[in-house]
């Protein structure tokens, strides 16, 4: 068994730079890595360029590292929710890089499987094929996309053991997984750590090969962006 | 003429026993609500769950399992759980069979438009180009005029566009209408709304070679 546990946040997040790409998992507030954006906005790296497919809200998630004007650029598929997001991009001082949603997740993918590039029907006659390579398959056009070239991926899963083996819950996984293996180094927080042999094989989502850090996160939040409820009958 | 609900309650008939179906944020969200109870059917949402339930009741609401609109859900027997990438293959590779989504603007060559106003907030188009570039079923539930009283299906689309030529079907508060290689076919009137009411409302070419029936509640 390869060990991939280190014994906190700090641990998990030495080598983070100035100027360096992120990926960070999470769809809204959902399975986003609450440790590691803590520790990001408590090391104030700046110059960053994140690759989520949301910006949080003002007070929570990448919010909080746009508050500290951290970030530089933004590559995401929906930026609403967030004033202060708005603010920086209206006035030119937060760079954003707008990706349909299913062409986001397979630029991830693709850095996690070794593919440099994919073509994708989505967008084409859009503004986002501009400058981009197109082709026909099949008789439909198609539009070439480029693999993330990233230095850290930030996920967050349920659990997770000693191997860095990963399981996620419910809609939290989103993201997360297409994140693993996708950067230089892949740092994992979980809610619960557990020794080796304490998950079945057969039901790991992400092997352990495709994460370098994994540690027990703590005090999460979950913040629930809509609360939505039905009266009981 | 019809509400937001009627809208929901047409395009519903449009959802068959053993169909997955793709949700948009809006309109298309009711549509579920009017589903035939005595068909088989799946909600997918984008953000990794197919088998969508209703809202949770008080209490029960889960942080980690919500719907693309970030709205607190339940999942129904059957129900799973699964990554963006797989989500967007789903879509990607034509196994959800039905998807319906709103616009700002649809043109007679079935241009889509629907996430971005310029020289307004940019939000980001999520799921809807990937969704519109792929699908091939796909209704869009809109009204027939915007807020300042201009017609939203057009010769071409004025705003940027989501997709080219993928727009199918469309149900407005007027009118069911089909993009065909001539213009919009209109195939059904809402209750109580003429033809030349759906003409002047029409920008682009309307086709009315038939007598045009009204929908059927």
């Amino acid at each position: 068994m390869i060990r991939k546990t280190v014994n906190n946040v700090q641990e998990a997040l030495k080598g983070v730079e100035d100027g360096m790409t992120f990926m960070l998992g999470g769809f809204g507030l959902c399975g986003i890595p609450e440790n590691a954006i803590a520790e990001l906005v408590r090391l104030g790296v700046s110059g960053i360029s994140c690759i989520s497919n949301n910006a949080g809200v003002d007070d929570f998630g990448l919010g909080l590292l746009l508050q500290k004007r951290q970030i530089k650029k933004m590559i995401s598929s929906y930026v609403g929710e967030n004033d202060e997001f708005e603010r920086q991009m209206l006035s030119g001082e937060l760079e954003v890089e707008l990706t349909p949603q299913g062409t986001l997740a397979e630029k991830c993918r693709a850095a996690q499987a070794g593919f440099p590039a994919f073509y994708t029907p989505a967008g084409f006659g859009t503004e986002v094929a501009e400058g981009k390579e197109t082709r026909d398959f099949n008789g439909k056009m198609h539009v070439l996309e480029k693999a993330y070239e990233a230095d850290f991926s930030f996920v967050k899963a349920w659990k997770g053991d000693e191997a860095g083996n990963l399981i996620f819950k419910g809609t939290a996984r989103n993201f997360n997984p297409c994140m693993c293996g996708a950067a230089k180094i892949t740092v994992a927080e979980v809610e619960e750590l557990l020794p080796a042999g304490s998950l079945d094989p057969n039901e790991i989502h992400i092997p352990g090969i495709f994460v370098q850090r994994i540690f027990q996160g703590k005090e999460y939040e979950k913040r629930i962006e809509q609360r939505t409820v039905r009266p009981r009958k | 003429m019809l509400d937001k609900n009627g809208i929901a309650k047409r395009i519903a008939k449009e959802v068959k026993d053993g169909y997955y179906v793709n949700l948009g944020i809006g309109i298309p969200t009711l549509v579920a609500n009017f589903v035939r109870n005595d068909i088989n059917v799946e909600f997918q949402s984008e953000n990794g769950v197919l088998g969508m339930g209703p809202f949770p009741y008080e209490g029960e609401e889960d942080a980690d399992v919500i719907n693309a609109g970030k709205q607190t859900i339940t999942t129904l027997p059957g129900a799973s759980f699964f990554d963006s990438a797989t989500s967007f293959g789903m879509i990607r590779g034509k196994h959800v069979d039905l998807t319906i989504l709103g616009a700002m603007e649809v043109s007679e060559d079935g241009d889509i438009a629907n996430w971005k106003i310029p020289g307004k907030m940019v939000k980001g188009m999520g799921g809807a180009m990937d969704l519109v570039a792929s699908a091939e079923n796909i209704i869009v539930a809109m009204m027939h005029t915007n807020r300042a009283g201009a017609s939203k299906l057009l010769k071409k689309c004025s705003l940027p566009l989501t997709g080219v030529g993928c727009v199918k079907k469309i149900v407005t508060n007027l009118a069911v209408l089909e993009v065909t290689e001539h213009g919009f076919k209109l195939l059904e009137r809402a209750p109580g709304v003429s033809v030349d009411e759906i003409k002047m409302a029409t920008e682009g070419t309307l086709i009315t070679d038939n007598e045009v029936p009204e929908m059927q509640g």
